[in-house]
């Protein structure tokens, strides 16, 4: 716990509350203390702590990964390169196995996917107390660390691919092409706004299913070490453990599911038809 | 927890994310691990030819050897064979040789006889006559009885 005065519920929400910045009902900008005040901002605030962590860790993948690139040879491996090959080809493969047609877009984007989600879902295996105790010492009220946590992020990105599976849908089947799809599928072209009103539902649930299943499984994975951090302190070694190495696969499973599943709408937007 | 402008941001930092990852990280590395794939083939490749080439090596300093050996074995069968040849030549014409000196010796000693003969008839028919001189000096003349010394000297001659 990090604070005695807290209450239980106090405890969770605290760390359930992102640090937002925006403008306050009062006209003034600047920090909203609490869910509510977060609220009452409206549309145009920020998410200091999501954007903060997320765009460090992305800089992160992309310091660690430029730099092996940049260092690549054709002749024995080192250690960073070593490893940065394993999970190139790793995304490479999912790619060539689920993705038919070429794209020199795909494979980048799903490394991408697959290493920020990684590292962003692995900052749920840093102690929740961590970073926010940390974080209050030097004056910041909130800290959500784990940006997957934060639906703006997994929407965020489910969004972008959302906006990838339209732009390529259109660029290889034409407007025509892909109205049709939509329109004349599964059943006759008589019954089109029928149909219509399925493939928009199967196509708008394609994002949205993406981030909330990532959202959903990090968030519930915060939430029980959230829980087991109330426990009293012999006793949190023995859940936090076990339920910490059980995320580990979470962890990377989940950036595994969001990826593949990048690559087989994309996929499916890059065929003519079903 | 709620949708906020931080979904535009994070939006584009995705988006800023992926376009650096597929222009600055993604080729060099697949570049990289393509070129070595192809490496390594090459030298498995290398590797195998550089085997079969040894084996076939082998087998032919083996032929060779086989060869070799056959070919000294004939060698010396053929020097066996031309050593006994020459032995026998150098026999016949020893033994040639032998009898050609012998021949040669045979008639020289014949001819040393005849010619000893020759004298001795000369000298004996001389001493004869010498001999016969001294009888016939003391009986006869020498012209009366020469028919006769010569017929003894011609049969002494004969003999």
């Amino acid at each position: 716990m990090s604070g005695e005065n807290l209450t239980s519920s106090e405890y969770i929400k605290h760390h359930l509350t992102n640090l937002t910045y925006g403008q306050h009902p009062d006209g003034s900008w600047g920090i909203a203390h609490g869910a509510d005040a977060a609220k009452e901002m409206g549309f145009w605030a920020l998410n200091i702590d999501t954007i903060g962590v997320s765009v460090l860790l992305g800089a992160l993948f992309i310091y660690f990964f430029k730099k092996a690139a940049q260092t690549a040879t054709a002749g024995v491996p080192s250690g960073l390169q070593n490893f940065v090959e394993m999970v190139v080809e790793f995304v490479d493969d999912s790619v060539k196995d689920s993705f038919n047609g070429r794209n020199p877009l795909i494979a980048p984007l799903s490394l991408t996917i697959f290493v920020w989600i990684i590292l962003m879902n692995a900052m749920d295996l840093v102690p929740v107390d961590y970073l926010p105790s940390l974080g209050q010492l030097v004056g910041i009220p909130y800290l959500k660390v784990v940006p997957t946590t934060d639906p703006n992020m997994t929407f965020a990105m489910a969004l972008g691919v959302f906006f990838l599976i339209l732009f390529y849908s259109v660029k290889v089947k034409g407007f025509g092409g892909f109205f049709a799809e939509l329109a004349f599928h599964p059943f006759p072209k008589v019954l089109m706004p029928f149909n219509l009103f399925l493939e928009l539902v199967s196509l708008i649930s394609k994002p949205i299913s993406l981030a909330l299943r990532l959202f959903g499984n990090m968030y519930a994975g915060e939430m029980i070490f959230i829980l087991i951090a109330m426990l009293p302190l012999g006793a949190q070694w023995a859940l936090s453990v076990p339920w910490a190495i059980f995320h580990i696969l979470i962890v990377i499973l989940q950036a595994f599911i969001f990826m593949t599943l990048t690559i087989v709408y994309l996929s499916m937007a890059h065929e003519e038809s079903h | 927890m709620n949708i906020n402008a931080t979904l535009i941001g994070q939006t584009i930092a995705f988006f800023m994310f992926v376009w650096f990852c597929m222009k600055y990280v993604w080729p060099p590395l697949t570049a990289a691990m393509e070129e070595r794939k192809a490496k390594i083939a090459e030298g498995l490749a290398a590797g195998e030819r550089g085997k079969k080439e040894h084996e076939l090596a082998e087998k032919r300093a083996k032929e060779v050897l086989v060869d070799a050996r056959t070919e000294a074995s004939d060698i010396i069968n053929l020097a066996n064979v031309r050593a006994g040849e020459m032995v026998e030549e150098a026999k016949g014409k020893a033994l040639e040789e032998a009898a050609k000196v012998k021949k040669g010796a045979e008639a020289e000693i014949e001819q040393e006889v005849a010619s000893a003969r020759e004298a001795l008839r000369e000298q004996v028919s001389v001493l004869a006559i010498a001999a016969a001189e001294q009888i016939i000096k003391s009986e006869i003349d020498a012209t009366k009885h020469k028919s006769l010394v010569d017929n003894v000297s011609s049969q002494l001659g004969s003999a």
